[in-house]
């Protein structure tokens, strides 16, 4: 277990120095770089700014440079904003795109679970054939139609109402939250539902059903403790991955709702070639999925004891 | 045993070894044999989902391939006076005289009575004439203009103009006159210039004209026809309306399917190829290198997809007049090939140990045996499944990027890049966003179906549980 987990760990890490590495040439292979834009307007201020960025020396050193504060925690300053940490700017806006990506992923597994639970127990029956058919319509239609469509009728709910029933935009309270979780959620919540059906069919039929049922346990019990603790599993392994879906994936709800996360810092620091808030939000987001998905490995071989680490 | 035998061999004669004649008359017993492919076809084609999405996918396909050549409307013309027209609205318009100048105020026939703020003249698209009554106390108005209706002194809409003389009560508005419906709104200042909460609103609906020579110089008139203040012409058809510049959105949907079905079709195709090859050589080969080969796949799976799409967008750089749709095609390419590899290893590596498989060895199939008639059959419907899935997650992906504008650059017209400039009027003009958003919707829902329906024919162990 603990040789296992050693070992995931220095995969991770090694995975991550390669996220990094790649960024990092990727970034300076880009033609321009973000000084090329009115700030640098004489040849004397170009110069002083590329000592103050370190970017007079050679490629491979400022390489190891980079390496060398990585490993210290520190991305360095922002280019386009002046005199504002890179980590500032993740400890001020990831925490946003997190709560968000939570709020979601949590709404997205109890949703699935339930959602796939009840289609397994109407097998073929209406109820089966009403959530399939939204479960095809989550996976088909992309996050950012939910979303606006999302808006369109919140709008039209507030103006029917004559009130705010919840915030169409920004963020700040737990109703700014809720629409913006759920279009977030609702892909992978098709997906979770898809999965815990098939899982959920085949617990179903399995012998320790029939057993239980044999010796005159109540169809509840067998239900929240044999089926749904079984069926469950597989929508954990998916955890990971939806994780991963749900923070990068947040993009777009993030500029459809005015919400100010990690997200919507990225792509305009893309746009402006800012390297410093690139390379440290492209390495802090690649860390993070990278150990997401070792954590809910381990939980999972926590929860499912049959599963051997090795 | 022995007895047994020597009776054999008493009774065997030399004609007992002669081959028998065909026995036609026989009753055939066996089934017609089928193909994999044949047997995989007729599953298909009796689950209904997979067929009718099947047809679907056909249909899209001539769309985009076809319909160009049928709807003949460039994608990139814009029709200004039909800017963001639903489907289906009205699109005559009345043939008038060229625009004379209202100095003298006149009040045109059928215009003379009322009172308080009114209409001066026929509201047209070339011109709309208010006229009002003087206020008790009042020497200067504001004149404002909103697309709804006005409902409190805080929602005017556009300040139009301030009228500071004080024997003029009449406005006229040209400014960018649509045929719709305008609520235009007098205010009453007050001596230091700020309105008060004195108001009169009323509701236009603004007719569309054209003049004569704008009707020729935009092709209205046909050969031989003399146009006549009075006459009604028809503006350029769309079926499907314009967007927000003006431009056909059935020919820009068109133009947008290709550029999302060439990367939907194509990014998979070559990343499912490069993925094979690496998988099948990472399996075939075995050991080290195997170890070696995968390990770098497990990296490259590791790199946050979205963000690394961003990135390679900007590495590769989009020039002024590129589309953007060859770095998004490499990206995607570049990122995508090790789903592939992992899958067809494992299934080569798993083939490899299958009884039929020492079999054939046993027999004496060469290796080149093995590959062309058991791995490559057998890896087939698994590779065909992923290439059904991984279409529409390219067009989910091409989408998502055009949408948050790191995609194709406009003028280029993609699904993903109009939903984005649909999004913009989606209160005022939806049909901007739901005819792209439907056109995603269904082509990915098709393809989904497709593969369910695919790997349902095509594989019996991985058959799902419905």
């Amino acid at each position: 277990m603990w040789g296992y987990t050693l070992k995931r760990l220095l995969q991770g890490v090694i995975t991550v120095w390669f996220i990094a590495t790649a960024t990092f040439f990727g970034m300076h292979s880009v033609p321009g770089d973000p000084l090329s834009g009115e700030r640098a307007s004489t040849e004397a201020i170009r110069a002083n700014l590329e000592v103050r960025y370190g970017l007079d020396k050679p490629l491979g050193q400022q390489y190891f440079i980079f390496l060398g504060n990585m490993l210290r925690g520190d991305f360095g300053i922002s280019y386009t904003q002046q005199n504002r940490e890179v980590n500032d700017i993740i400890r001020e806006h990831f925490p946003v795109s997190a709560t968000l990506g939570v709020l979601a992923v949590m709404i997205a597994a109890l949703g699935g679970v339930l959602w796939g639970a009840l289609t397994a127990l109407y097998r073929n029956r209406l109820p089966d054939y009403i959530i399939m058919f939204l479960v095809i319509l989550g996976i088909s239609v992309p996050s950012f139609v939910f979303a606006a469509l999302g808006q369109l009728g919140l709008v039209g709910v507030n103006s029917f109402l004559g009130r705010t029933l919840l915030p169409v935009a920004g963020w700040g309270t737990v109703s700014h939250m809720l629409l913006p979780a759920l279009v977030l959620g609702l892909g992978t919540m098709a997906y979770m539902t898809r999965l815990m059906r098939s899982s959920m069919l085949e617990v179903m039929s399995a012998d320790y059903i029939r057993t239980a049922r044999a010796k005159g346990l109540p169809m509840s019990r067998i239900f929240t403790h044999h089926q749904l603790r079984n069926a469950v599993l597989p929508v954990i392994t998916v955890l990971g991955p939806a994780i991963a879906a749900i923070t990068t994936g947040g993009f777009v709800v993030e500029l459809v709702f005015a919400i100010p996360g990690l997200g919507r810092y990225f792509v305009q620091a893309v746009q402006q070639l800012d390297y410093t808030v690139i390379m440290g939000t492209t390495v802090f987001y690649g860390a993070f999925l990278v150990f997401m998905v070792i954590l809910v490995d381990l939980v999972y071989s926590w929860v499912d004891p049959r599963v051997r680490l090795q | 045993m022995s007895h047994s035998k020597n009776n054999v061999m008493r009774t065997l004669r030399e004609s007992d070894f002669e081959p028998l004649g065909e026995q036609s008359t026989a009753p055939l017993i066996v089934r017609p044999s089928r193909s994999y492919w044949q047997d995989a076809w007729i599953r298909l084609k009796a689950n209904r989902r997979a067929l009718v999405s099947l047809y679907i996918v056909i249909a899209l396909l001539v769309f985009t391939f076809i319909g160009p050549l049928v709807w003949r409307v460039d994608p990139a013309l814009q029709d200004v006076d039909q800017i963001s027209i639903a489907p289906g609205e009205d699109r005559g318009a009345l043939v008038v005289n060229a625009y004379e100048p209202w100095s003298d105020g006149r009040i045109e026939p059928g215009y003379e009575d009322g009172a308080g703020l009114r209409l001066a003249a026929e509201p047209t698209t070339l011109r709309v004439r208010l006229v009002w009554d003087p206020m008790p106390g009042v020497d200067n108005y504001r004149v404002y203009r909103n697309h709804y209706p006005i409902d409190g002194p805080q929602a005017f809409g556009l300040p139009l103009a301030d009228i500071t003389r004080e024997d003029v009560f009449r406005y006229e508005d040209r400014l960018d006159l649509r045929a719709r419906d305008y609520y235009y709104t007098v205010v009453a200042l007050d001596a230091q210039g700020l309105p008060t909460d004195q108001y009169e609103t009323i509701a236009v609906s603004v007719n569309r004209v054209i003049t004569i020579p704008e009707a020729e110089s935009r092709g209205l008139v046909e050969p031989g026809q003399t146009l006549q203040p009075g006459d009604n012409v028809m503006m350029p058809w769309h079926p499907l309306g314009t967007d927000y510049l003006g431009r056909d959105m059935l020919a820009r949907l068109m133009a947008g399917a290709r550029v999302s079905l060439f990367i939907g079709l194509l990014a998979p195709l070559l990343y499912v190829a490069i993925g094979v090859i690496y998988g099948a050589s990472a399996g075939f080969l075995g050991g080290k290198a195997d170890q070696v080969m995968m390990r770098f796949a497990d990296f490259v799976v590791a790199l946050p997809f979205l963000l690394f799409m961003i990135l390679f967008q900007v590495v590769f750089g989009i020039g002024p007049g590129e589309s953007g749709i060859v770095p998004m095609l490499i990206a995607l390419v570049v990122l995508l090939w090790p789903a592939t590899a992992r899958l067809v290893r494992g299934q080569i590596l798993q083939i490899r140990e299958e009884a039929y498989v020492s079999a054939a060895k046993l027999l004496g199939a060469s290796h080149h045996y093995l590959i062309l008639r058991h791995m490559i059959p057998n890896t087939l419907g698994v590779i065909l499944v992923t290439l059904t899935f991984a279409v529409p997650s390219a067009i989910f992906t091409e989408a998502f990027l055009s949408f948050i504008g790191m995609g194709v650059a406009p003028p280029t017209a993609s699904w993903g890049s109009m939903c984005n400039e649909g999004l913009k009027n989606m209160l005022t003009h939806p049909h901007e966003l739901i005819f792209p958003a439907a056109m995603i919707s269904i082509t990915v829902l098709a393809f989904n179906l497709l593969g369910d329906g695919l790997r349902d024919a095509l594989d019996a162990k991985m058959r799902s549980a419905e």
